[in-house]
């Protein structure tokens, strides 16, 4: 919906989108060969890791599918001008609220499952909640209160496997007993991969698709964004659209939450997130807030991230190479081109204060450290 | 420090903010800046203190031309400007504030420093905590910290936009007998830009006028007010000639309503208007009026008395609210409070419109916007982001999406920016409102068209609110007494 703005200088404006992506692989590049290491094997070993078999194109679909469901959540707040940096505790939060489902009631999968991702959504949505009434009622900015949301999800998560939900073994402290089957998705192959949870991303997908393309609320959201005081004086309510925003978002992100529960894992984990929120954050700041290019963006980052695991496995170089491939890429995007000299700058209005750009994304090696998709361990 | 204005231009686009000012100020005299909102009074003093440079002209300083890079340049040089608003870091002490672009080493010398601001404040009779954080400091203890900050960095003009707004009557006290005190004593040059005439007729000893871009005139002072308003404004416009309307019930009522900002406080407006009714608000910029037109938008809650619209009590009803009950508010700042850059014409129709779908129907909205782009003349396509549109279609655009029938409607400078022939068209509109039932409340810079559209005015100087006059009887010479602050 953008293109039509786009300051068509022809080739240059439409080439220059794979120039932080290319200038990302050669900085990765330097760097492999800088410790002696050889890029093009270390790419093939990446390549393998991802498309080297049913198996492992199945586990690049199963870690995809939470990132879309997270990063077109995100779409939604980031219309709205809100930061929701507390999407990563929303994501526990849903895995939460699905965990309790799983191990405290019981009967057949076609009712758990249903009960596990309604309250998975609501487990979220209320963690989102929290952060949005803080912001409107309190004026506590919805980054800090979604960092502080953050490290308080991840206590509560440590609480919970360490105490009431301990395994009755005894205390790993790496997670809660295995779930019931009847409590997990119907998952693919001895894949971690549910077809299911795919279904679920497609009709989110198409949700915030409709409601960003054709409905009211999409358009207040997208009025109250860039423009705050003018969506006050024609009529939006930023109270409202800003606690709708950030719930619907919490939900989505609490639905991606139950889907690692419930299909990548078979528990409630230590680090069940895993860094997906802050991945997603990234995606749509990549994708410039295009919803069609989220997909793709996040495919190619579960590619890469997958990949790098099998990289750690053949090669003697570590896995978070993935992590520093993807960090290295976002920052080469901000720096070479701002949604502005893009001219993807739709989204950018030509007020200051919402300027997406202005933070950082989280440094490259922390989100590699978390990013441990083969941390399932045990089994 | 003698400073002289040499045909000083600033254009932006095709506004021609400064428009060839030349003006000479001598040294050890306090000289007025006077003119309406828009004259070019705060570009030119940017210009003057190197926030901005000039499209064409110099600057003069004891004679040698002189170049601005920036305002730190433009201190160093001898110019300081103390902003309305000032520019310290609230939690900052007020010995790091003062020392901050000051002092360059990397250890700072707070002893000497703090002596220094000592010795500074107490000469000009200023008593400032050294140690007081900005937070607990008053704005006049704000602005007196500004002001030795510019004086301690060599300040020979110093350059004081609105001073007396926001501060106690003994920091004003203060701050003049300082102002005399850097002038007589001291030689220095010091300009007031104020829109209090009582306050240029106290202390100055000239006003330069501006009108529009231009120098109109100096005038020795004290003078009369009326003398100042008339070069200010120019002349004032004969009555028109418009056909008398048969007003009907009262549409908003205001009983003994106070408004307390911290800046100003607007005591005991009583008004009533009448269905059909043009009400205009005429004063000087910061005097009142737009505090008052915010409380009947709820957008301002009253700190005392009450609201009716149609005899119902609104009082302490939000905006939202209103708005549902027939209250139209037009602001000022176009793309800032009314537009949204980025947005389609279509798209604001459908963030306006009373009636909410959940699903957009866009075919019919952007029929609907067609049609309204034709009734109010905007030169603009549907899907014409606002920010694309001229000054002018985007107040015709704010017109466009008022709905209808209003019971009243709230506007503030309802014709800034537009031509003659747009700004009648856009009067012709208001009008065909009236037959609605409408009433119409504005304020104006622009005494012609208050004079010209209103039924009734009302004048407000400093925060008060004068008698209502009928501007079918009113002169020149009342509304002049009456903007200057006179009974």
């Amino acid at each position: 919906m953008n293109q039509t703005q786009s300051s068509g200088s022809g080739w240059v404006a439409r080439v220059w989108p794979l120039v932080p992506i290319v200038a990302a692989l050669l900085f990765t590049s330097a760097l492999l060969l800088l410790f002696g290491a050889s890029p093009a094997e270390a790419y093939r070993a990446m390549w393998d890791g991802s498309f080297g078999g049913s198996d492992k194109i199945l586990g690049v679909i199963a870690f995809w599918v939470p990132l879309v469901l997270c990063s077109v959540g995100l779409l939604i707040t980031f219309t709205a001008g809100l930061w929701n940096i507390g999407v990563e505790g929303q994501i526990v939060l849903g895995a939460i609220f699905a965990s309790w489902v799983a191990l405290r009631l019981s009967g057949p999968a076609w009712l758990l499952i249903p009960v596990e991702i309604g309250a998975a959504m609501l487990g979220g949505a209320l963690w989102a909640a929290l952060s949005a009434v803080l912001k409107t009622r309190g004026r506590v900015n919805e980054i800090f209160s979604g960092l502080a949301l953050n490290g308080l999800a991840i206590i509560l998560t440590n609480y919970l496997i360490s105490g009431p939900w301990q395994p009755p073994e005894g205390g790993s402290f790496r997670g809660t007993a295995p779930f019931q089957d009847a409590a997990l998705l119907p998952r693919l192959l001895e894949s971690r991969f549910s077809p299911l949870s795919l279904v679920l991303a497609g009709l989110a997908f198409a949700a915030v698709f409709f409601i960003l393309r054709g409905t009211t609320w999409g358009l207040k959201l997208k009025a109250l964004g860039k423009n705050p005081a003018s969506a006050y004086l024609l009529g939006v309510s930023s109270e409202r659209e800003t606690i709708m925003a950030m719930m619907f978002c919490g939900a989505l992100a609490g639905l991606g939450g139950a889907v690692r529960v419930l299909s990548w894992f078979d528990s409630l984990r230590q680090s069940i997130s895993g860094g997906i929120g802050f991945l997603a954050l990234l995606i749509v700041m990549l994708a410039a807030y295009r919803i069609l290019w989220v997909p793709f963006i996040a495919f190619f980052f579960s590619v890469v991230l997958n990949g790098s695991i099998t990289l750690q496995l053949k090669t003697q170089l570590h896995s978070s190479l993935g992590g520093i491939l993807t960090g290295v890429m976002v920052l080469f995007v901000l720096l070479f081109g701002s949604a502005k000299q893009l001219g993807i700058g739709g989204q950018a209005s030509t007020g200051a204060g919402d300027a997406p750009e202005a933070i950082p994304p989280p440094p490259a090696d922390t989100i590699a450290g978390d990013i441990t998709p083969n941390v399932r361990g045990g089994d | 420090m003698r400073v002289e204005l040499r045909d000083i231009r600033k254009y932006f686009g095709a506004v021609k903010a400064n428009d060839g000012i030349s003006l000479t100020l001598e040294p050890g005299k306090i000289y007025a800046l006077v003119g309406e909102n828009g004259a070019g009074k705060s570009t030119l003093m940017k210009i003057l203190s190197g926030y901005q440079p000039p499209t064409g002209g110099d600057i003069l300083l004891d004679g040698q031309p002189a170049r601005f890079h920036s305002p730190a340049d433009a201190l160093a040089k001898g110019v300081g400007m103390l902003y309305q608003d000032p520019l310290d870091m609230p939690p900052f002490r007020v010995i790091d504030n003062y020392l901050l672009g000051r002092d360059r080493r990397l250890r700072l010398d707070y002893k000497s420093a703090r002596a220094e601001l000592v010795a500074l404040a107490s000469r000009y009779g200023f008593a400032i905590d050294p140690n007081a954080t900005i937070d607990s400091l008053s704005m006049g203890e704000r602005q007196q910290l500004e002001l030795v900050r510019l004086l301690a960095g060599g300040a020979q003009v110093l350059i004081l936009d609105e001073p007396t707004t926001g501060i106690s009557a003994e920091q004003k006290e203060i701050l003049f007998e300082s102002m005399h005190k850097m002038t007589r004593e001291e030689g220095k040059t010091v300009i007031l830009v104020s829109h209090k005439l009582e306050e240029v007729q106290e202390l100055c000893i000239y006003a330069y006028v501006l009108r529009r871009g231009k120098l109109v005139g100096g005038q020795e002072l004290p003078c009369a007010s009326e003398a100042l308003v008339e070069m200010m404004f120019g002349q004032l416009p004969q009555r028109s000639r418009r056909p008398a309307f048969t007003l009907g019930t009262p549409v908003l009522e205001l009983q003994d309503v106070t408004i307390n900002t911290y800046q100003l406080t607007v005591p005991d407006v009583n008004l009533t208007v009448r269905a059909g009714e043009v009400f205009g608000f005429a004063g000087l910029e910061g005097s009142g009026q737009r505090l008052v037109l915010q409380a009947c938008a709820g957008l301002m809650p009253p700190g005392k008395g009450h609201v009716r619209l149609g005899g119902q009590d609104v009082t302490g009803w939000g905006y939202h609210r209103l708005q549902q009950h027939g209250v139209g508010y037009v602001a000022a700042g176009r793309l800032e409070e009314g537009l949204v850059a980025g947005l389609s014409l279509t798209e604001h129709l459908i963030l306006a419109r009373p009636e909410k779908q959940f699903f957009i129907d866009w075919p019919g909205n952007r029929a609907a916007m067609t049609e309204r782009i034709a009734t109010y003349q905007i030169v603009g396509q549907p899907e014409t982001t606002a920010d694309a549109l001229s000054g002018g279609n985007q107040q015709r655009l704010l017109f466009a999406l008022l709905n209808t029938p209003l019971k009243l409607l709230l506007l503030e400078h309802p014709t800034r920016g537009l031509d003659v022939r747009s700004a009648d068209y856009t009067w012709q509109l208001l009008y065909n409102r009236r037959a609605d039932g409408t009433a119409i409340l504005f304020i104006s810079a622009d005494l012609d068209e208050i004079i010209a559209h209103s039924d009734r005015i009302a004048v407000f100087s400093g925060g008060r609110m004068s008698r209502v006059v009928d501007a079918r009887e009113t002169t020149a010479d009342e509304l002049g007494h009456l903007i200057g602050g006179q009974a």
